[in-house]
């Protein structure tokens, strides 16, 4: 529940769907684009767009990654033909784009537009209102010139129609065009307040006749605002962001995470990292993984996850068998112990004997295995019950042999972390 | 049970002292519970209770759907408080309430939130759920600031004043909140981005300083209602907070503001300070915490940025949260050698009584249970009946005999057993309208009555005569062959007595046009059940009753009747528990069980065929009342 980026096809034809709403008729906004994505039948497109095959194009991935045109991902000024053989040399292939790879799969597809002047535009959500950004010198160098920029602030709840924008906007705006920009981010402003918009920013714009065409647009929605703009936004995608792939354990625990009213998360960061961990809480997590970074070890940190929201035994049985899994996989190399960190602030009421029932169920199936890879484990946690959850804990670790030191709130938190890896005490 | 009354309760002994600016919760608030969140609320009095409060910090709830009163626990007694249907109904009612705890969903958060700033009365409100649009936040913002008041929120579990108001279900059970000495003010007071770490906050404190003065989490939030330095400011200003603890997080710029004062001299006390999240430079690609607010956008919004410029701005700043614990007992002993802070001493909590279910959980207490069921239990993960999940009865295609066989007998039955079962259902489910149960049901549904009644106007006439041969004749038959009485002894016997054997005679059918359905029944159960006595005794006594007249033969009815018992005896039941079973009226059940299936069909098709009321002709009734009535003298 956040802010979240959608897609650049998503928000022009958002633009395009409510332009007479918003923007009147003074002039216009064809919403010439279509996306493609890998079901789509390419060569069925014309039908339903005719202009794809009657006008030059332009076609760049849609996924949520800017600096397209410089990681040599914009196909502009190409035929119907053209296009389509560039998106099907790209479509499903592994792309690098800065640090991350990841599948192309989306693609947009507009008319290539040949303009003199680039406009800039953006929206920005901030504690006192919402701040415009305007410049008559749009494109990819906006940074260089951001002194063109001119900001104007409209505070939270002002009506803009009631401020005189014409006169906030750059000097350097040409005088013809004063009115029809101003008509303009007025009616985006109130388009971006009334669709829950959070970051707009169209880089740039051009005017040509009547049309005023967004070349490059991104967005950020509040999705918390679903239950206000439903209706206007329809079935809104918001994909996951470049280069998040995720493995078969993430997705599996994503998808229980999904199916069920608590929270499961995990990313594995280096499966061959000899510190796991498995917290509870979101802000424990967070803590137990900073603490392992801060003291030096974020090259042997395997993991980042945490299970809370009251999960059954069941889930944490599973979860819990997911990270075990995986850590156990080999030995290390260099023969040295691995470590679990079974860790968590106090809880305020989840009950902390139910949770580790679960997680002392996976520690008994993996019992060999765990003894095989040289895996010691701690563990820390508070909350309701925790005593009884500890004594399980404590039974466990006789019962399989496998050593378990077991802490609960009179040892600060994140002490199992130094413990563990710098065998303090 | 005391109600605690709209009366203004201004205290007669102490004069009421002019509530300081920078005091939002304290042992005098009052709160008004938007919600009915019952659990939440006894939370709050129980933690008034262990900090010996004179009177509950909640003094009305809002209920938008029910009012009335709500009974809760005070300490051991039991006391009511009011409920409302509307904010504007509480704040009228309870003028001096200033604090609201608003648990509204995400969706009503916004307007119940504005409604409560916007009032004259309320001057802080604590906004607890998730997902609140960052619009309306917004807007709620600048209410607040316009109308100079305290949001705590959204998305937090709220904060807590030691030793005076709890928000809601801060600082988690009441064990927790003694261990953590939050029954009395400490001296140092935190605010803290992550509801979830305000418990660890609350011990970490308890374990290195006096204690907690007070603690607010103001939301995992982009914009969250009151900020960091908020609060950081209005604790710089209580003479009665010797020092601060703030935990931020990685994302958003908000802790700035603190280093800011900091670098300005406006914040004199002592600050520890951390910032989570430090970790997120080891992720590839972005992965999102779980707060809307955590997302480091710019090197500035880093946690280690954030730390680094707390560190130069003055603070305790610790490496690594490990040493949070350390940088806050050395800022805390340093402020005791200074002299400047003596510590507070401990208060023992007066004892909380134990609620019977933890009590109950924990085993130290035990009760005997008013109710004892032993065929059912719905609590699991899945329905069973009779330890058998009702999955695998479908699975297994138990059918409705099987299901009858856990719920009646609990037993699994065998195959043969199952299928009489159902048989009996298919058999009596129905006998035409004209029979009187059928009659009664159309009757009453034609009255317009619904079918529940309809239905039940139809059974109530199930009983010696009508339907209660079934179990008459299980009585009469097993009564005699239990006893061990020839077939004849038992048809002399019954006559001497002037009783017709239930299950024996037929209107229409005899011996020379039998009645088919008793053949079926007879030759299913030759063939499949193990035992057929009080069968075979009934043919006995078919073949002496039908020698003396033709139509007096062993009827469906009766035939239902003997061989429940023989099925009772094929699963294993002693004679004496088939009469058990006889006594309770398992007899009058199947036919019950059978023949509703028929009611209600009865009852559904006058209803559809919108059949008026029934009024019985006049011409169909002799009336032959008297002239006079004979008079009694």
């Amino acid at each position: 529940m956040a802010q979240r980026g959608i897609r650049e096809y998503n928000g022009k034809q958002m633009l395009a769907k409510y332009w007479t709403e918003y923007f009147g008729k003074a002039f216009s906004y064809p919403g010439k684009v279509v996306l493609v994505d890998p079901k789509t039948k390419i060569e069925d497109l014309p039908k339903k767009h005719k202009w794809l095959k009657e006008e030059k194009l332009v076609v760049k991935p849609d996924q949520l990654f800017g600096k397209r045109g410089k990681h040599g991902l914009i196909k502009a000024n190409a035929t119907f033909d053209e296009a389509k053989k560039w998106i099907k040399e790209r479509l499903n292939k592994e792309t690098k784009v800065g640090k991350v790879t990841d599948k192309l799969t989306h693609f947009i597809i507009e008319p290539y537009i040949p303009h003199k002047g680039e406009f800039y535009v953006a929206i920005k959500s901030n504690r006192d209102g919402d701040t415009i950004y305007f410049s008559n010198h749009g494109g990819v160098d906006i940074e260089s010139v951001w002194n063109t920029v001119a900001e104007i602030l409209i505070p939270v709840e002002e009506d803009i129609k009631k401020i005189n924008i014409e006169s906030k906007l750059p000097k350097d705006t040409p005088k013809d065009k004063k009115k029809i920009f101003a008509d303009f981010i007025k009616g985006l402003f109130i388009f971006y307040r009334e669709l829950g918009y959070a970051y707009l920013e169209i880089n740039p714009f051009v005017v040509t006749g009547k049309n005023i065409v967004p070349l490059d647009l991104v967005a950020r929605i509040d999705d918390t605002a679903h239950f206000e703009c439903w209706t206007k936004w329809g079935d809104l995608p918001f994909p996951a962001p470049f280069g998040r792939k995720l493995s078969k354990e993430e997705k599996y625990i994503k998808t229980m995470d999904e199916k069920s009213g608590a929270s499961l998360k995990l990313t594995i960061l280096n499966p061959k990292g000899r510190v796991w961990t498995m917290v509870a809480g979101g802000g424990g997590s967070v803590i137990y993984t900073d603490t392992i970074v801060d003291l030096g070890y974020r090259d042997e940190l395997a993991n980042y996850g945490e299970y809370s929201g009251n999960p059954t035994t069941d889930l944490t049985y599973e979860y819990a068998k997911t990270i075990l899994d995986l850590m156990t996989r080999e030995k290390d190399p260099k023969g040295r112990p691995k470590f679990l960190l079974v860790g968590g602030g106090i809880a305020n009421f989840t009950d902390v004997a139910k949770t580790f029932t679960g997680i002392t169920m996976a520690l008994r199936d993996y019992k060999k295995k765990l003894k095989d890879t040289n895996v010691k484990i701690y563990v820390r946690r508070g909350g309701p019950n925790y005593q009884e959850g500890l004594r399980i804990m404590k039974e466990l670790g006789k019962e399989i042999g496998i050593p378990i030191d077991v802490y609960g709130p009179e040892t600060h938190m994140t002490r199992i972390v130094n413990m563990a890896l710098e065998g303090k005490n | 049970m005391e109600a605690i009354t709209v009366t203004k309760t201004k205290t007669k002994s102490k004069p009421k002292k002019q509530k300081k600016d920078y005091i939002i919760m304290d042992k005098n608030t009052k709160a008004i519970v938007f919600g009915y969140q019952q659990r939440a609320i006894q939370r709050m009095l129980d933690f008034d209770y262990i900090c010996r409060r004179e009177t509950p910090s909640v003094t009305i709830i809002v209920n938008p759907t029910r009012d009335g009163m709500h009974k809760c626990f005070w300490g051991t007694k039991e006391i009511l408080i009011p409920m409302v249907r509307t904010i504007k109904e509480a704040t009228k009612k309870h003028p001096e309430a200033d604090f609201m705890v608003n648990f509204a969903s995400f969706r009503s958060a916004y307007p119940t939130s504005k409604e409560a700033l916007e009032s004259k009365t309320i001057r802080s409100v604590a906004i607890i759920a998730e997902g609140v649009p960052e619009r309306r936040t917004k807007e709620l913002i600048k209410i607040a600031k316009e109308n100079n008041k305290w949001i705590i929120g959204p998305a937090t579990v709220g904060g807590i004043a030691a030793g005076g108001f709890r928000i809601g279900n801060t600082a988690g059970m009441l064990d927790n909140i003694v261990a953590s000495k939050l029954h009395r003010a400490g001296s140092v007071a935190y605010v803290s981005k992550s509801g979830g770490l305000s418990n660890e906050l609350n011990n970490i404190i308890a374990r290195n300083t006096d204690g907690v003065y007070e603690g607010v989490a103001i939301g995992g939030d982009r914009y969250p209602g009151s900020t960091f330095i908020d609060h950081i400011l209005r604790y710089e200003e209580n003479p009665d907070i010797k020092m601060m603890v703030l935990l931020g997080e990685v994302g958003g710029i908000d802790e700035y503001e603190v280093v800011e004062a900091m670098k300005k001299g406006k914040i004199k006390k002592p600050v520890v300070a951390w910032c989570i999240g430090t970790c997120s430079k080891v992720f590839p690609a972005e992965v999102q915490f779980g707060h809307a607010g955590a997302r480091a956008g710019a090197e500035r919004e880093t946690a280690d940025a954030k730390n680094k410029a707390l560190k130069d701005a003055g603070a305790f700043v610790p490496t690594s949260f490990d040493d949070f614990d350390e940088q806050i007992k050395k800022a805390y002993t340093k402020l005791v050698k200074s002299g400047k802070h003596k510590p507070i001493p401990e208060v023992e909590p007066p004892t909380i009584p134990l609620d019977y279910a933890v009590a109950l959980k924990q085993g130290v207490i035990r009760r005997p249970a008013n109710f004892i069921a032993t065929i059912s239990d719905d609590r699991g993960e899945e329905l069973r009946y009779c330890g058998v999940k009702i999955s695998k009865i479908f699975e297994e295609k138990w059918g409705l005999g099987g299901v009858i066989g856990l719920l009646w007998f609990k037993k699994k039955l065998p195959p043969w057993a199952r299928e009489f079962l159902e048989r009996v259902v298919l058999l009596t489910a129905d006998h035409g309208p004209a029979v009187s149960g059928a009659h009664n049901s159309i009757v009453a549904a034609r009255a317009g009555k619904d079918l529940i009644s309809s239905l039940v106007s139809g059974l109530l006439t199930i009983g010696p005569r009508f339907g209660g041969a079934v179990q008459g004749s299980a009585d009469h038959f097993t009564k005699y062959l239990y006893a061990g009485e020839e077939p004849s002894f038992m048809v002399k016997d019954m006559k001497g007595k002037n009783v017709n054997i239930q299950g024996i005679g037929h209107r229409i059918k005899s011996v020379t046009n039998p009645d088919v359905r008793v053949i079926i029944m007879v030759d299913f159960a030759k063939k499949n059940f193990p035992v057929t006595e009080t069968l075979d005794y009934a043919l006995e006594v078919e073949k002496l009753t039908t020698s003396k007249r033709n139509n007096l033969i062993l009827n469906v009815d009766g035939c239902i009747g003997v061989l429940s018992c023989d099925m009772l005896r094929g699963i294993g039941y002693s004679r004496e528990q088939v009469r058990e079973f006889v006594d309770l009226g398992i007899l009058n059940a199947m036919f019950v069980l059978g023949r509703s299936i028929g009611f209600m069909g009865h009852i559904m098709d006058q209803k559809r065929l919108k059949s008026r009321l029934y009024r019985h002709p006049w011409d169909d009734i002799q009336y032959m009342m008297p002239d006079e009535p004979e008079e009694i003298k």
